[in-house]
């Protein structure tokens, strides 16, 4: 029978991947938001888990809204990655040092 | 996901994750949420990302330059984290009121349990959940916006706002005479 167990271990480790994600590919932005979503994914998973188990909906509701914060974190991450490759022609995180002022 | 060497199989196989966690959330009984899911990531969000990855003409191999490098202490890094997690939940008492199987699905419909909480009880969160999505497709559409000059769109308030006096002009030139334009 399958728990509440399994679903919060299926969570942490879909949350570990998007961590070890992050910190592998430091240099790569793309793939850096492709790991957050990652990480919103499996934190969505536990929200569903506990909301089914206690049999409660807000748990969805919440997940509802992490999804909606998620996707509109893609676009406007994405929105600021082009513009970022128009005007330098890479997307290395090194070269991402032009602030100053 | 993370170890794909190519960036588009990476967004690949970031699409199987998405599609499991669908099947996860459908086993709970979260019909919607698993539909969204489908919906909103692999429809929108993994498409999105396929498009940028496709667009975007960068050298991807120059990019994985400090992966081998970071690999060992990263995967120490990763089996850490998961086994705090792992302990944390094992240490955690879940309660009785967690502790058995799944609340068996209540006899109304999935969605109609949760659009009747919505609209209720969730109702300014939903509609500031509709506000954060309009500002960032204002924002994306904003930021990724370029007016170029070599295009001659049409420029349709100066048709409209066109007047016959503003364009015809009557001349009158008396007979052997020339007319200065």
């Amino acid at each position: 029978m399958i728990g509440l167990n399994h679903y919060l271990a299926v969570g942490a480790i879909l949350f570990t991947i998007g961590v070890l994600g992050i910190f592998l590919n430091r240099r790569n932005v793309i793939l850096m938001l492709m790991a957050i979503e990652l990480i919103l994914l499996a934190v969505n998973i536990n929200l569903v888990a506990f909301s089914a188990y206690l049999g409660d909906l807000t748990g969805q509701v919440l997940a509802m809204f992490v999804l909606t914060v998620a996707a509109a974190e893609a676009a406007i991450g994405l929105a600021i990655l082009v513009i970022f490759f128009r005007r330098r022609g890479s997307i290395a995180v090194d070269d991402v040092n032009r602030m100053h002022g | 996901m993370i170890f794909a060497r190519n960036p588009v199989h990476s967004v690949l196989w970031l699409i199987v994750a998405f599609f499991n966690a669908a099947g996860l959330m459908l086993l709970l009984g979260a019909e919607f949420i698993a539909m969204l899911v489908v919906i909103v990531y692999v429809g929108a969000v993994a498409v999105l990302f396929l498009f940028v990855v496709m667009m975007l003409d960068v050298d991807f191999a120059s990019l994985r330059s400090g992966f081998t490098r970071n690999l060992p202490f990263g995967i120490i890094i990763a089996l850490v984290l998961l086994a705090e997690i792992v302990i944390a939940l094992s240490a955690w008492n879940a309660g009785p009121a967690l502790s058995g199987r799944a609340i068996p699905a209540a006899p109304t419909q999935n969605i109609v349990a949760l659009g009747q909480l919505l609209y209720s009880r969730y109702l300014f969160a939903f509609e500031l959940a509709g506000l954060i999505l309009l500002v960032a497709m204002i924002g994306a559409i904003v930021l990724t916006h370029r007016s170029r000059s070599d295009t001659r769109p049409q420029k349709a308030w100066k048709q409209i706002a066109r007047r016959p006096g503003d364009a015809i002009t009557m001349a009158d030139p008396g007979v052997g005479e020339g007319m200065k334009l």
